[in-house]
């Protein structure tokens, strides 16, 4: 569906963007990764065809962006960083002018009313756009974005501005809108990208690091497969359980870290899951288990170790609990 | 084209430019239809056309043009028209011809002011529309100079501000040509650009091909430039 080969953008002597490929193939939502000035907006807006690139090639839908633009853009939806409204227009103006400008097919009124109802702007729908909030306005740069029904979408921070509950709406949304539509959503808010994403693609000052699913970002970026158990118990009696337990290679004590609860790194052999032994056999002798987490990384760890690389690896501590 | 057209022309009427434009002309041209025609009897509209319409235009014109580009760069919604499926020439087209709409709006005024004198004696048609022509033609082309300016700066005052001086050196031309007037080709140099000598042959009530070329293809030509400035832009 969109097809990015060896892109490249130059501002003067500045690269903007050093030589990106990836793909995103029809109904995949990809996440777009990178810390301020990565190059992400940049990459987008080449993408719709805002800027042109310096060299490399964009196919969207089957249409070369440079190529055959109109038919390009046509498939694409798209809303910026900061959403491209006419602030002296009411919303129901400005999103008629949208249907107009996208030269679109639809019923107008039906068509109009199904966005706006998706978005909940229906009530501020005869306000002048610059009397509306921040959360507000994003909604209708999102309801532009959506005017024609085009199968892309390209979402650049969907969720600024809005309010917490806001964002869970938006997310769920967008999600529910990647079954029919291919979208690519930048963000620097990781959980989001986690929560919403198929895919995720990392860059890093103009290059990209990381092109792969969550889970197996983490699995290939943190070695360590280790688990730490948290069991209230006498310590060389556990042990002796723990290491009996199939499935297991190595485990390592690390003292109590609570009264008469000790921590555990239990090392599984390769592949293998060992959680369910674990609370069978601890139950069976009584001692109660009272936490179990990964030390994989979390997405978190996984972008700042690729995109500060330049920093020593401490930065990478226990993981999160799964 | 027709969306962004639209578009344009009601935001004329939606911000005060609009009024504002349609004040100065009516307002100005008014009252010297009334002090030079109405006030002593006199039937020929000329002296209003060349005089009064020459400098309205060059007050006027600029607030006209001065936000068409430069308010989408600002507001950022240059990347709403730059991402749908429409040209550049198709974007930059809407904006000219809402720009010339209202401008032929406003100085249709004198057209009414024709048919004002025509209920006491018979005007000369021909020099009314001339005049109407030809500053309809030269209206389109400072458009097009002010269409330009305003896609080379993301402020409205520096754009009116340029768009003010090169309307204004274009109409000094004349008095470059007279200083020089030693050098023939300078002088041909400045009477080919002269566009108040090709303005005031259609006052005259004399259309001639070449004037209408003129004004034409410069309007023409600089359209294509203010496409090709966007479409660099797109490239840095």
């Amino acid at each position: 569906m969109i097809n990015v080969q060896n892109l490249t953008k130059r501002y003067g002597s500045h690269l903007a963007v050093d030589n990106i490929s990836f793909q995103v193939s029809e109904g995949e939502i990809l996440g777009f990764l990178g810390p301020n000035g990565a190059g992400k907006s940049t990459t987008m807006n080449i993408l719709t065809g805002y800027l042109s690139s310096s060299e490399g090639t964009v196919t969207i839908n089957g249409h070369d962006i440079l190529e055959e633009p109109n038919e390009a853009k046509a498939s694409i939806g798209y809303l910026p960083e900061q959403p491209p409204l006419y602030l002296d227009m009411t919303v129901r103006e400005y999103l008629d002018f949208v249907f107009d400008l996208k030269q679109c097919k639809f019923n107008r009124k039906k068509h109009i009313a199904e966005i706006c109802r998706l978005m909940q702007i229906e009530h501020v729908y005869d306000r002048l756009i610059k009397n509306l909030s921040k959360g507000y306005r994003q909604r209708v740069g999102f309801a532009q974005a959506l005017i024609g029904n085009p199968p892309v979408l390209v979402l650049d921070e969907p969720t600024v501005g809005l309010d917490p509950n806001q964002i869970i709406e938006i997310r769920a949304l967008i999600k529910n809108l990647g079954k029919h539509h291919t979208v690519i959503l930048s963000s620097h808010i990781l959980q989001e990208i986690e929560a919403v994403c198929d895919r995720i693609v990392i860059i890093n000052e103009g290059k990209l690091v990381a092109d792969d699913t969550a889970s197996a970002l983490s699995e290939k970026y943190s070695s360590d497969r280790r688990r730490m158990a948290l069991i209230a118990g006498d310590e060389k009696r556990v042990t002796d359980i723990l290491t009996h337990l199939p499935g297991v290679e190595d485990v390592v004590c690390y003292g109590e870290k609570e009264d008469g609860v000790y921590e555990y790194a239990i090392e599984p052999q390769d592949g293998a899951d060992f959680r369910r032994a674990l609370f069978t056999a601890l139950s069976k002798e009584g001692y109660p288990l009272l936490g179990l987490r990964s030390m994989e990384m979390s997405l978190e760890e996984i972008f700042i170790s690729l995109t500060r690389e330049q920093l020593p690896q401490t930065t990478r501590k226990g993981g999160k609990s799964k | 084209m027709s969306a962004i057209f639209k578009r344009e022309f009601k935001t004329y009427f939606t911000s005060p430019i609009g009024y504002v434009v349609l004040a100065m002309i009516y307002g100005l041209s008014g009252y010297y239809f009334f002090m030079y025609n109405l006030a002593n009897g006199y039937a020929d509209l000329s002296y209003v056309f060349s005089s009064v319409m020459t400098l309205l235009v060059l007050l006027v014109l600029p607030v006209l043009t001065m936000r068409l580009m430069s308010d989408d760069k600002r507001q950022k919604t240059d990347q709403a028209l730059l991402t749908a499926p429409v040209s550049l020439t198709g974007i930059v087209l809407g904006k000219f011809f809402a720009a010339l709409l209202l401008f032929a709006i406003g100085i249709s005024i004198m057209l009414v002011f024709a048919v004002i004198i025509a209920t006491k004696v018979t005007p000369d048609w021909l020099v009314v529309f001339g005049n109407f022509i030809g500053l309809l033609l030269l209206g389109a082309m400072l458009i097009a100079i002010g269409l330009l300016i305003s896609c080379l700066t993301e402020s409205q005052f520096v754009a009116a501000l340029g768009t003010f001086l090169a309307s204004f050196a274009l109409l000094m031309v004349d008095s470059v040509g007279s200083m020089l007037s030693s050098s023939t080709v300078a002088v041909a140099i400045t009477d080919f650009l002269s566009i108040s000598k090709r303005y005031s042959t259609f006052t005259g009530g004399l259309m001639q091909y070449d004037d209408i070329i003129f004004f034409v293809s410069m309007t023409a030509l600089f359209l294509f430039i203010t496409v090709r400035v966007l479409d660099r832009k797109r490239w840095n």
